[in-house]
């Protein structure tokens, strides 16, 4: 019991479900034979026989699995299995996407025939070449679109989760792959407007800035965007639907998290040891990069006169260890390892600028229905932020947690409709223990 | 400084322990044979199931204890001494107490059938019975169910992931019926046939027939009919695990019983849980009540009883609640299978959705009694405030908003009902009151 079974146990496949998962594998062959040379010879025919037939039979084999049966949590064999398990599967996949990020990152040149494949892609949309970051989003995008018609399907029976994942399809597709792209085709910039400093850390360096600036009206539009995005808009909406609104609604790397990281969420690490780590990593990300952006603004300002290559060599490692190690080859390599939001949990700065907001400053908590809690342990198991939200419920308090992203599966799993996300008079958020034998005899409310 | 021993760590021990430590300095320790960890009993299909392993259903680890200086023994306890307040353990070691909180908690029922004690034949209350059930229903194709009630429904859930053709038999003409009134028991009835279980209402177990290797083959119901099944879940009921105290001076009936203060009829010796049976229990409430929640609140009420001043046990508002398959199932306040005479009961079931509620009130003065509320969840506050102040169903629908704990941009339903319950009252009752937290302003909510 509970050790790592076989998976031909639990998951036999029905016929459709084996014939669309054969189609599936063929097009990941089509994927290393355009790699090793074909994507170059013939983009088109690779394109549609990987992107094309992956995304179709994906699509079916998921329709297969999840439409024709009730709707409703089956979290059946997640434990068990070796894909979601920590299992042999998931080394193989984990290995997988961390050589393409390392590849990505630091050897682009290996990916040049995949690269090529997209120039048909990239030429329509951009009206340009593609390049490896081209490649990347276009990969990332179809994860999401596919992972995340998975969960519509997985949970449909939740209105909140159905409108959250066409929210973060929609903002990975229009905003994070279809606008920049449509910019570049009209030469301008090519501008992310759902990232902002300090996630996207090079945003306010002064050369962005100064680029921004070159590129008149709309160059200075969106520099006005950036700093408004961060300045104002991020404290109000977090301060009324709590950080949420960017993190698992909006940002690209939450909506991959949500789409392609749902299967791997419950391999978060709950132990009081990672919440400790989670504090100091994510706080220390967060100051290394004000103090980065700072010398880099100062640097520029003295011409390098003070404080000589300090300034360009942290903005050179901040780049290499958290932009490219941390948040790309950790924090997606290992989804299925680490789970799907170590980037967001132990390392971005944006995650903990909103969480602070949150915290301290916002309407948001996770209420706790009075003393319904069975301690089954089901939201602290699929949290994937490695909130241990049991902790609280079963004490009847309100879950008000820094790092909680608002996802919403806390509640979507609860098999007794204890837990619900709201926004509400802040003063109202139960943050202590409550007696079981007070709230029934309701000496509670002070 | 007392040393306050509990046998049984279980949500109700465990809870005692716990406000014990809350309240006092007093020397703690947590005596059981069955997990070395609380662990969450109601989570036990979930493990069977995948969703969870044993450790996810641990609400604290070891560390938590430790930190809490509650002792932890693994070990079974074979003789309580009263008279001189000793306890000794399945491993020879002795226990001096000067409280005891004994919350062993049930047992399954059997009821004597032929071929009960065959291999593949079980109930469901223990860690251990999972681990038998995951043995047993390896390579199982057929199951027959034997018990209507929740702990038959989730033994049905389990085993159908697993692939298993299940037949259940309930004694009750459907599902449920001696908690549930007919309509709601006919919507989770029909619930239950989409997941293609072979209910058989009315219908009970007679005999279970041996293959030949003290194995079970199938199934012999008292009309006659012989299921095949290599497998077999008992599941009516259970009764309180009594067995600890017998051969001691402690008084039982069905169960330890216990007086007000949750105490038997031996000092310093208290009863929680399950295994527990109230002398006289609070008006409208059984004398046993093997729910988590009960537990619960006995843990903290003999915890508070033990460190502070003398406590009476006060359940409170009834609440309860479950989830057949799909369907969350909530209840606030006192509905019974049939309405007495001077309640009027109100049932509305939506008619694309899979909800429905049921809404309880007398008839001479309109107070409301209570709800049952089916895929569609409540706020547990409000319910217990609207029965505990008297509120008319008029004023509760009014209100009904406020009721409403489903997701954001869920449904809403309440309307629906308002307009169902206008048309069969001839009333003109309108809402008042949206979903939100807005009606909370100005409160304040504190922990203690």
């Amino acid at each position: 019991m509970n050790s790592v079974v076989s998976d031909k146990k639990f998951i036999e496949l029905s016929s459709p479900q084996k014939i669309w998962l054969s189609v599936f594998a063929l097009s990941l062959f089509m994927l290393f034979v355009a790699l090793f040379g074909g994507g170059a010879k013939y983009p088109k025919v690779f394109l549609i026989s990987t992107f094309g037939i992956g995304m179709l039979s994906g699509i079916v084999f998921i329709r297969k699995t999840y439409a024709y049966e009730t709707a409703g949590i089956k979290n059946n064999f997640i434990m068990m299995m070796k894909h979601t398990a920590k299992g042999s599967t998931a080394w193989f996949f984990g290995i997988l996407f961390t050589s393409f990020y390392v590849c990505l990152y630091w050897h682009a040149d290996l990916l040049e025939n995949l690269v090529r494949m997209v120039d048909p892609i990239s030429y329509m949309l951009r009206a340009k070449a593609a390049d490896q970051w081209f490649l990347y989003g276009t990969f990332y995008t179809a994860c999401v679109l596919v992972m995340g018609y998975r969960m519509l399907l997985k949970y449909r029976h939740s209105r909140y989760q159905t409108v959250r994942t066409l929210s973060v399809m929609f903002f990975q597709l229009v905003f994070s792959y279809l606008i920049p792209s449509f910019l570049a085709k009209l030469n301008q910039p090519e501008f992310y407007f759902t990232y902002f400093w300090p996630l996207k850390y090079d945003a306010l360096f002064p050369g962005s800035v100064a680029s921004l600036r070159q590129s008149g009206n709309v160059g200075v539009f969106m520099l006005f965007w950036s700093v408004a995005m961060i300045a104002i808009a991020t404290p109000l909406l977090t301060y009324f639907y709590g950080k949420r609104w960017y993190c698992s609604w909006v940002c690209g790397c939450g909506g991959l998290a949500e789409t392609l990281g749902d299967p791997y969420r419950q391999l978060s690490d709950k132990s009081l040891k990672a919440w400790k780590t989670e504090r100091v990593m994510i706080y220390s990300v967060t100051v290394l990069i004000t103090i980065t952006t700072i010398l880099v603004w100062l640097d520029s300002v003295y011409g390098g006169g003070i404080l000589g290559t300090l300034s360009a060599s942290m903005k050179k490692w901040y780049g290499f260890f958290i932009g490219a190690a941390f948040s790309g080859v950790i924090g997606v390599g290992f989804y299925p390892l680490l789970g799907s939001r170590v980037w967001c949990r132990f390392g971005c700065p944006m995650a903990a600028i909103l969480g602070i907001l949150q915290k301290w400053f916002s309407k948001f908590r996770i209420t706790t229905n009075g003393g319904q809690c069975i301690s089954c342990g089901n939201c602290s198991t699929y949290c994937e932020m490695g909130i241990d939200v049991r902790w609280y419920a079963q004490r009847g308090q309100d879950i008000s947690r820094a790092s909680c992203v608002g996802c919403g599966v806390c509640s979507s799993v609860c098999p007794r409709g204890v837990l619900n996300l709201e926004n509400g008079p802040k003063a109202t958020r139960v943050l202590d223990e409550v007696s079981l034998v007070n709230m029934l005899h309701d000496k509670n409310k002070a | 400084m007392k040393h306050i021993v509990v046998i049984g760590n279980g949500v109700a021990g465990s809870t005692a322990a716990r406000h014990v430590r809350k309240r006092s300095d007093h020397k703690v320790t947590m005596i059981s044979d069955e997990n070395p960890l609380f662990y969450s009993r109601t989570a036990l299909m979930y493990i069977y199931m995948g969703h969870m392993t044993v450790k996810d259903t641990q609400p604290y680890d070891y560390d938590f204890w430790k930190k809490n200086r509650i002792d932890l023994i693994q070990s079974r306890v074979t003789n309580i001494n009263t008279k001189d307040q000793v306890l000794t353990l399945s491993n020879k070691q002795s226990v001096a107490y000067d409280s005891l909180v004994i919350a062993t908690g049930s047992c399954s029922n059997k009821f004597g059938w032929p071929g009960q004690d065959l291999e593949g034949v079980q109930g469901l209350y223990h860690l251990q019975d999972l681990t038998t059930m995951e043995n047993k229903t390896k390579n199982a194709k057929n199951a027959v169910v034997v018990g209507g009630g929740l702990i038959g429904i989730e033994m049905v859930e389990m085993l159908l992931t697993r692939g298993i053709k299940v037949t259940m038999l309930v004694r009750e003409n459907g599902f449920w019926t001696n908690v549930l009134p007919k309509e709601d028991s006919d919507f989770i009835g029909n619930h239950i046939s989409k997941h293609h279980v072979e209910m058989r209402y009315a219908t009970e177990l007679k005999e279970i027939i041996d293959d030949g290797s003290r194995h079970v083959k199938a199934i012999v119901t008292n009309k006659g009919d012989t299921i095949n099944a290599d497998f077999v879940g008992l599941t009516v009921g259970v009764h309180p695990n009594t067995q600890i105290v017998s051969g001691t001076e402690i008084e039982t009936d069905r169960g330890i019983l216990v007086d007000s203060n949750l105490q038997t009829s031996i000092k310093n010796v208290y009863a929680i849980g399950d295994c527990a049976q109230i002398r006289k229990p609070v008006a409208g409430r059984r004398p046993i009540e093997a729910v988590w929640y009960t537990g619960k609140i006995m843990g903290e009420t003999v915890a508070s009883h033990i460190c502070d001043q003398p406590k009476e046990y006060d359940p409170g508002i009834w609440f309860n609640s479950a989830k057949f398959f799909d369907v969350e199932y909530q209840t606030y306040g006192t509905i019974l299978p049939n309405p007495p005479e001077n309640q009027e009961s109100f049932f509305w079931k939506s008619s694309t959705k899979e909800v429905a509620i049921r809404l309880n009130f007398e008839k001479d003065t309109q107070h409301f009694v209570g709800a049952n509320l089916f895929g569609i969840r409540g706020r547990h506050h409000v319910f217990q405030d609207w029965i505990k102040n008297k509120n008319t169903i008029k004023e509760v629908l009014e209100q009904f908003g406020h009721a409403n704990f489903d997701p954001e941009f869920f449904k809403k339903y309440e309307l629906e009902i308002i307009a169902s319950f206008n048309t069969k009252y001839g009333k003109n009752i309108s809402l008042k009151s949206k979903k939100g937290l807005g009606f909370l302003k100005g409160l304040r909510f504190s922990g203690r």
